[in-house]
């Protein structure tokens, strides 16, 4: 199989990199699981520290999914009739508008949560409830919903199928329900799985958002790094690889899907 | 239903004027078909009667008495055929078929029925259930014109419909279309730019360029009697035979041809059908190119007229590139249209 | 109501959002970015002060090595597997992407795995081996993050790639290096600038794994952290943090125009 020694350097390189990337996440589950990381796995295999993090942490588990769930929703609402209105409003308007609310893939995270709380922070029942955090999430997120609707929508000839439903009778909310949003069904779907999968991850913005009462999973993790011992925190980064490797998966899946009926 | 249309233009808002005022009147049941160039505001036109275009202040357009001019589009009741036919990817042949009884709010039962008859009348009984995918291009032509006639629309509007099929099987198509038409017994507007195509469906042809109806009539009228050296040249191909007009005689560069009649300062053309090569031949020119179309040779001869003509020669046999042939024709089958018409 | 209404109310909701937590609080940073004692000239102090200096110096650095180490091993990588099948192709590809929605904190504690006191290295060289908490371990973990974003820009460059190219390269008698050289390099060069760009600045503003083991170390994210947090600094950490992200949005808005990709920053 391997020809010629070019070959051979690629895939050193290639396995090197994999063996980088992957050594370190087996040792972290492996972590989780044994009785004393210190002696190795010969001191036992074992699920108290999962159990262990299940009791410290599952409050952060549950605010994770739940501002997930939200996040959805509300990317969902605004996201599905902008991706519309962009495709079907071309000009330089949508363009800078689309421009701008792509603004948080580039700005660091931090320094959009440092502008939230210059403007937000004084304002003390918002700055300490759930939805405070739910806006770094959505603004974090909403482009990855647009985008992912949008490329979907600009691949089809969506006026004319829009016209072709008004020369039936259609109003504009029922062309919208009844053409717009079925066919656009493989982008919801792909920005879906990419705004639970990047909200649950979300670490820099929710960091600076959160209070001592509002932890999110990634919120704990961090936590659990500086003060817990190396078994637990293995365990905890087990379950957040438990819960966030599917949703990849699945969004990686949805993506590529959503990008082949795009072409 | 008839169609009226009166002063009805259209200015883009970048200041092209699609279509010029126009007046257009389209009787109960008659099939009329929009013929012209891309770019003669045909489909700007049909858009328009659609609704989906907002034309000129001044504009007005009547479905019978009723004033639709300022009706939105899912208001007018009209059927459209799209060029792209525009079916909905997430229904079914019958979802399809059935959008616009939906939106219509017509009883479950009654739609049904509705959607049998149609499937049944555009022979898709079979595809009902398929999604629009897994269909051909013709089969798709139909669902689109299905789809069109199943809320019993007050006008039927066909935007190239058939444009957007393979050739060998648009001719097939085309003859299938007009029958359904006529099946449908339904006011329709045609739009093609394939002159072929119209004449074989409408009833009525209306020629545009430039915005303008240039010339409307039944196709036979605009195939004999064209007015303008424009329809005369769309319509049927015809070729202009510029020479020097004394009496009934028409001095051309390959001979002299005689003329039906006295003219003067007048415009002469000739179709290929009526060009014949023959030994009798009174015009003299060079064959340039001969192309075998199967039943018959096309023939480009040079040295006649300024142009090249074009003869259709049904024989075994084809004539040399190079060779000298003598032509004939028919002063009867010639068009001679006045000199004002020379203007395009 | 009428079609366009109906479009431009759609884009309403998007619009109130992006006004009130995405313009007005970026309009309000930039202006509590001169509300400091130092006024407006809080941005020259960035480049007057040597803790600022060095901190912007060193940023770059780590994330300039980071963008040249992703970009040489992910070329290498992607390019051997868009251009080969073979048993486990898709085991690796996927080790190589699934990294991709690791927050910067866990990609921080797998750092602190390999290279920390309990780590793998410490455990299996002799001597005392430790740099997860170095320079050498954000480096680390910076590449752990870029190497999966640069790899699939790459691949998907390299699946647009025309092979006839290669093969008329081929046919006109060129080496397999001169095809590298002549061909592939050419026509991968517009993503590898974007991806360079991309790797870059998720760099500049990593903040989750700066944060994990950045303890001892001037970085950006962790200066505006700490000049926030610890020092109630907010005119300068609200200066750093629009100089960071003005930079990393132009460097953005380059490699999107070059490549058409989103890729998130993050990190």
């Amino acid at each position: 199989m391997i020809k010629s020694k070019a070959k051979l350097l690629q895939l050193t390189v290639t396995l090197t990199a994999c063996a980088f990337l992957f050594i370190p996440t087996v040792m972290s589950v492996m972590a989780g699981v044994t009785a004393n990381y210190f002696k190795g796995i010969s001191s036992g295999v074992t699920l108290k520290w999962v159990f262990q993090v299940w009791e410290l942490y599952a409050d952060s588990i549950f605010l994770s999914l739940w501002l997930a769930l939200a996040c959805l929703v509300v990317t969902f609402i605004i996201g599905l009739p902008a991706a519309y209105g962009l495709a079907r409003h071309p000009g330089w308007f949508s363009r800078v508008l689309e421009e701008f609310i792509s603004l948080p893939l580039a700005v660091p995270g931090l320094a959009l949560a440092l502008a939230l709380l210059q403007l937000y922070g004084t304002m003390k029942g918002f700055r300490t409830s759930w939805t405070f955090i739910l806006v770094g999430h959505v603004l974090y997120t909403l482009p990855f919903m647009v985008r992912s609707i949008l490329a979907v929508l600009a691949a089809m000839d969506l006026k004319t199928l829009e016209e072709a439903a008004a020369s039936l009778g259609a109003s504009p909310p029922r062309r919208f329900l009844n053409i717009v949003v079925p066919n656009a069904m493989p982008g919801i779907l792909a920005g879906a799985l990419t705004v639970v999968t990047l909200s649950i991850g979300e670490f820099n913005l929710t960091w600076m958002l959160h209070t001592p009462y509002l932890k999110t999973l990634p919120v704990g993790l961090a936590d659990s790094y500086a003060s817990m011992r190396l078994e637990i925190a293995s365990a905890y980064t087990l379950i957040f690889f438990i819960m966030i490797v599917p949703l990849l998966m699945a969004m990686q899946w949805a993506s590529s899907r959503a990008q082949r009926i795009a072409n | 239903m008839t169609l009226h249309l009166t002063n009805t233009a259209k200015t883009f808002s970048d200041g092209t004027r699609a279509l010029l005022p126009i007046e257009l009147t389209v009787k109960t049941g008659e099939i009329m078909s929009l013929l012209g160039p891309s770019g003669c505001g045909k489909t700007t036109l049909l858009r328009i009667i659609a609704g989906l275009e907002t034309p000129d202040t001044g504009s007005q357009i009547f479905f019978d008495d009723d004033d639709v001019t300022l009706q939105q589009v899912e208001d007018r009741k009209v059927g459209m055929v799209f060029q792209s036919y525009a079916l909905f990817p997430n229904m079914s042949v019958r979802g399809n078929i059935g959008y616009g009884l939906k939106m219509q709010k017509l009883a479950p039962d009654k739609a049904n029925a509705r959607i049998n008859e149609v499937l049944e009348m555009c022979q898709l009984e079979k595809l009902a259930l398929r999604s629009i995918k897994a269909l051909s291009g013709g089969q798709r032509q139909r669902v689109a014109l299905a789809r069109a006639i199943a809320p019993r629309p007050r006008i039927l509007l066909l935007d190239e419909p058939l444009s957007a099929l393979d050739a060998s099987l648009r001719e097939v198509l085309r003859d299938e279309l007009a029958v359904l038409l006529r099946k449908f017994n339904i006011t329709a507007i045609f739009v093609t730019h394939d002159q072929a195509e119209a004449m074989a469906i409408a009833d009525r042809v209306a020629v545009m360029d430039h915005g303008t109806i240039v010339q409307s009539g039944t196709p036979e009228e605009l195939y004999r009697n064209p007015q303008s050296m424009f329809v005369a040249k769309f319509v049927g191909s015809a070729m202009l035979l510029d020479g020097s007009c004394k009496g009934k005689k028409l001095t051309l560069a390959g001979g002299v041809q005689d003329l039906p009649k006295n003219t003067t300062d007048e415009l002469v053309f000739v179709r290929a059908e009526d060009v014949h090569i023959s030994k009798k031949g009174s015009l003299t020119g060079t064959v340039q190119t001969t192309t075998f179309l199967g039943t018959h040779y096309r023939i480009g001869i040079s040295g006649i007229a300024s142009g090249v003509l074009t003869s259709i020669l049904a024989g075994q046999t084809a004539p040399n590139i190079g060779d000298t042939v003598k032509v004939s024709i028919n002063p009867e089958a010639l068009l001679i249209l006045p000199n004002g018409a020379h203007k395009e | 109501m009428t079609n366009r209404t109906f479009i431009v109310l759609c884009l309403v909701p998007l619009f109130i959002f992006s006004i009130a937590f995405l313009a007005l609080p970026l309009i309000r940073l930039f202006l509590a970015s001169g509300e400091g004692a130092a006024g407006w000239s809080v941005y020259l102090d960035i480049l007057r002060k040597p803790r600022y200096l060095n901190t912007l110096i060193l940023t770059v650095l780590v994330s300039l090595a980071t963008t040249f180490a992703a970009l040489g091993i992910s070329t290498t990588a992607g390019m051997f597997l868009a251009r080969n099948q073979f048993k486990g192709r898709g085991v690796l590809l996927s080790i190589l992407t699934l990294p991709l929605a690791f927050p910067g904190v866990v990609i921080g504690f797998l750092i602190i795995l390999l290279g920390g006191r309990q780590g793998l290295i410490n455990q299996i060289t002799p001597g005392h081996v430790v740099f997860a908490y170095s320079i050498l371990g954000l480096f680390l973990g910076y590449l752990y993050f870029s190497i999966p974003r640069v790899l699939l820009t790459v691949m998907a460059a390299a699946e647009k790639l025309d092979p006839s190219l290669e093969e008329a390269a081929r046919t006109l008698g060129a080496s397999p290096y001169r095809v590298v050289k002549d061909v592939i390099l050419p026509g991968l060069m517009p993503s590898l600038i974007a991806a360079g760009a991309i790797a870059f600045a998720t760099a500049m503003g990593a903040f989750g794994t700066a944060f994990t083991l950045a303890t001892n170390i001037d970085v950006l994210p962790m200066v505006i952290y700490t000049e926030f947090t610890l020092s109630a600094n907010i005119a300068m950490a609200a200066a750093l943090s629009i100089s960071l992200g003005l930079v990393t949005w132009v460097l953005l808005l380059v490699a999107r125009s070059l490549s058409g990709t989103t890729v998130a920053a993050g990190g």
